[in-house]
């Protein structure tokens, strides 16, 4: 309970008294009568991810409070899986633990269609201050069902390749403006200097759908592979894909990180932040630890480029938290005030003049970027990740047509599942227990189970 | 029963072999009664169960896919025994189950036969060496991979830095190990104990026989202390492999079944498959074919113990 700045007595006796009369508001609760009830106060229960921004939400809650006194806001925050798993479990079973839970642009259109999530479009549309055009379009659309919004983005990422700027001037290199990934892996073979602990490019290597799997399915997709054909047989011993994986399980083997086969996200962040990688495949998030003094050796001194490619035009992912209001929620009005405040324009000049700018939660809103404060700060990856999340296509991700949604996931409700058995099997094949062939047969049968639910 | 009647106005008669089995048959119902009502709270709560996890074994269904529920017959348990990674799991939890359980054993003979020696202080001692069995395994877990193995903080880097070993990371690195260190030193007081008390049933004058006979202290111990201690050492090693084989909280605190599926056994493997892929049928699949097996593994444990018991009282 955030209760910051407000004398602890009377708050208690009116929990008290709303604990009183609690089962007289039971029945006043739902829909429009939420303010009214002169000492009704209401509990909102926040589900989310335990990730910096949020925390940052958190802290600024009492804000929220301040403006809705009658609410007291309880938060559930807990590390990705878990928050996954919980949310997730609660959301199915219609549990209604929850009044707003942060949802992913892999989950809200699959729940959207079940039925579980509230239709937010109608209160976005009754509220035009709230300027929903602002939204960036490829990250609006990743959260429409039918073209209405039923969850609302907090923050946005695509995927880039972050280079040593330095490193390749050096070498006499030169990034092109679009790098292919055989262009990369020879340019990781030449900057890697092992005599100073310094290797090529660092990629995740470690199991989950999650991790190692976001950016080996960007790879998969711009090599013209795919999870499944159209009639939902599984491809993943097919030639494209074969490939895809092999030279990414290659790339990472002789030029990356040591011990990647366990090396994640955050462990990258670490290597490329102190000088340890020439190179860096990931989400456009890491700028915030990349180019932070605080965390980083190196600030300043990186390019961002689009994502690599060989067939396909882009590459680069589409992920973004955001908020939902399940459809078992008692306090949908009250829900919205909450979600719409914590997705406003104002939240983020909220975030940046109290935490500073770079602590603003990027790539939901296009006018984030035209906040001069704000374009100032991240003038270096401001524009790579515009660029990165407008291009990225989530309908068509690869060369040949696909039965499923997203790039590097697949929209199916098995794949949190799916993904991360395959991502324990890559996993195996980087840390060379077993063979890039042996992991993928084993990947195609978990993949065939599931496709056979689709062939109807 | 009519022709009852009519014989027992003429005075009593031998009963019939009908009649005595009538009467054992009500003896046998006057004493299983009482027990009915737990029999069947039993049955209840893990029979029905049992079968509704057999019925859903025999679905495809995925929770977060609604409508998704169909009959596949044994598709799930086909894949269950195509699946490689449960084979790694099943090899994990031998592995878990056979290491920490045999180490244990050796370890806790050891501090059992130092404690059975009188000393200044032996009851601290013995309640110090008791503790780790008496902490919760998910705290124990966490101490373990926070205070002890932690590449930065943990002690075990820094009792180990003057001899050149820092900034190790045991639990990724080595993530089997960890989980077994961890379990082991959990595990070792329940089979102290239990040696203990073994040891406590030795005959006195046994021992000052061997001792007039001139056997030295290890003649000693083989011939005659660990053909007595044979009994408590099988009870200890039986009753610890049926409870490591469900050890879930340990792995959940410190690895998370990782990297990869190093340190998955079975019990993650299926919380895994149930509460993070939502995947009804498979997991049940898995459920049953797990059961079965520890069925088949507890039969025969049991049978030995029976067989060890059945020969002392022979």
């Amino acid at each position: 309970m955030s209760t910051a700045g407000s004398p602890r007595y009377p708050r208690r006796r009116a929990r008290t008294a709303a604990l009183l009369t609690a089962t007289t508001l039971l029945a006043g609760c739902a829909g429009a009568g939420d303010l009214a009830g002169g000492d009704g106060r209401t509990r909102l229960t926040v589900a989310i991810v335990s990730n910096p921004q949020m925390q940052d939400a958190i802290a600024l809650s009492p804000r929220f409070e301040e403006e809705f006194p009658d609410v007291d806001l309880e938060f559930v925050s807990l590390a990705e899986n878990e928050a996954r798993a919980k949310i997730t479990a609660s959301v199915a079973t219609g549990g209604g633990e929850y009044d707003v839970v942060m949802v992913s642009n892999y989950e809200t259109k699959m729940w959207a269609e079940n039925g579980w999530l509230t239709n937010l479009q109608p209160s976005i549309d009754a509220s035009p201050e709230y300027d929903h055009d602002d939204f960036i379009p490829t990250v609006r659309e990743s959260l429409s069902y039918q073209d209405d919004m039923y969850s609302v983005p907090f923050y946005g990422e695509s995927s880039f390749l972050a280079y040593r700027a330095d490193l390749f001037e050096e070498a006499g290199l030169e990034m092109p403006a679009r790098p292919t990934w055989h262009e990369i892996a020879e340019f990781a073979e030449i900057l890697k200097a092992p005599e100073e602990g310094r290797v090529g490019i660092c990629l995740r290597g470690l199991a989950g759908w999650g991790e190692n799997l976001a950016p080996l399915n960007s790879v998969i997709n711009t090599f013209g592979g795919r999870w499944y054909d159209e009639e939902w047989n599984a491809q993943l011993t097919s030639p494209e894909v074969r490939e895809a994986v092999q030279f990414y399980v290659d790339l990472v083997r002789e030029h990356g990180q040591p011990g990647a086969a366990t090396s994640g996200y955050s462990d990258c962040i670490t290597r490329y932040s102190q000088g340890q990688a020439a190179m860096w495949y990931d989400a456009s998030a890491m700028v915030a630890s990349v180019e932070n003094p605080a965390d980083s050796l190196i600030v300043g001194e990186s390019g961002y480029a689009p994502a690599p490619v060989v067939d396909t035009d882009t590459s680069g992912w589409l992920f973004t938290w955001a908020l939902a209001i399940p459809e078992t929620s008692e306090h949908k009005d009250l829900a919205w005030e909450f979600v719409s405040w914590m997705t406003d324009k104002d939240y983020q000049r909220m975030v940046g003049e109290e935490f500073g700018w770079p602590r603003v939660p990027p790539g939901a809103r296009e006018s984030t970027y035209e906040i001069p404060e704000y374009a100032a700060e991240a003038e270096a990856y401001a524009e790579p990740t515009l660029n990165a999340l407008a291009s990225a296509d989530e309908l068509d991700p690869s060369v040949s047509p696909v039965p499923y949604e997203g790039v590097q996931f697949l929209r199916i409700p098995e794949f949190q599942d799916l993904g991360t058995r395959v991502g324990q099997q890559i996993s195996a094949a980087i840390a060379g227990s077993v063979t890039v062939d042996e992991a993928l047969e084993q990947a195609q049968r978990y993949a065939e189970t599931v496709g056979q639910t689709y062939q109807k | 029963m009519t022709t009852l009647d009519a014989t027992t106005a003429t005075g009593p008669r031998p009963p019939t072999s009908k009649q005595r089995r009538a009467a054992t048959r009500k003896q046998g119902w006057a004493r299983r009664a009482p027990l009915l009502p737990a029999l069947i709270f039993a049955i209840i709560v893990t029979q029905l169960p049992f079968l509704l996890t057999i019925f859903y074994s025999l679905q495809s269904w995925n929770l977060v896919r609604p409508g998704s529920q169909e009959f596949v017959g044994l598709a799930n348990y086909v894949a269950v025994f195509t699946d490689s990674t449960f084979r790694t799991a099943a090899l994990n939890t031998v592995l878990i189950t056979a290491g920490c359980v045999v180490i244990a054993m050796l370890l806790g003979i050891g501090l059992a036969m130092l404690l059975d020696r009188p000393f200044r202080g032996r009851g601290v001692v013995r309640t110090l060496l008791i503790t780790p069995f008496l902490i919760m395994p998910v705290a124990g877990a966490l101490l373990w991979e926070t205070t002890i193995f932690h590449p930065l903080f943990g002690l075990l880097n820094f009792v180990l830095s003057p001899f050149g070993v820092d900034s190790v990371a045991w639990v990724s690195q080595f993530p089997m190990a960890s989980i077994i260190v961890a379990l082991v030193w959990q595990w070792t007081p329940f089979m102290m104990l239990l040696v203990l008390a073994g040891l406590q049933s030795q005959a006195k004058d046994q021992l000052e026989a061997s001792a007039t006979d001139g056997a030295t202290a290890w003649q000693t111990f083989r011939l005659i202390t660990i053909p007595h201690l044979r009994r408590y050492i099988e009870l200890g090693l039986l009753l610890g492999s049926i409870y490591v084989v469900n050890t879930f909280d340990t792995i959940y605190m410190m690895t998370q079944g990782g990297p990869g599926t190093d340190t998955t056994n079975l019990p993650f493997y299926l919380y895994q498959r149930a509460f993070l892929g939502f995947d009804v049928g498979q997991a049940a699949a898995l459920g049953v074919v797990v059961v079965a097996g520890t069925i088949i593994v507890a039969t025969v444990a049991l049978r030995m113990i029976f067989r060890t018991f059945g020969r002392e009282e022979a």
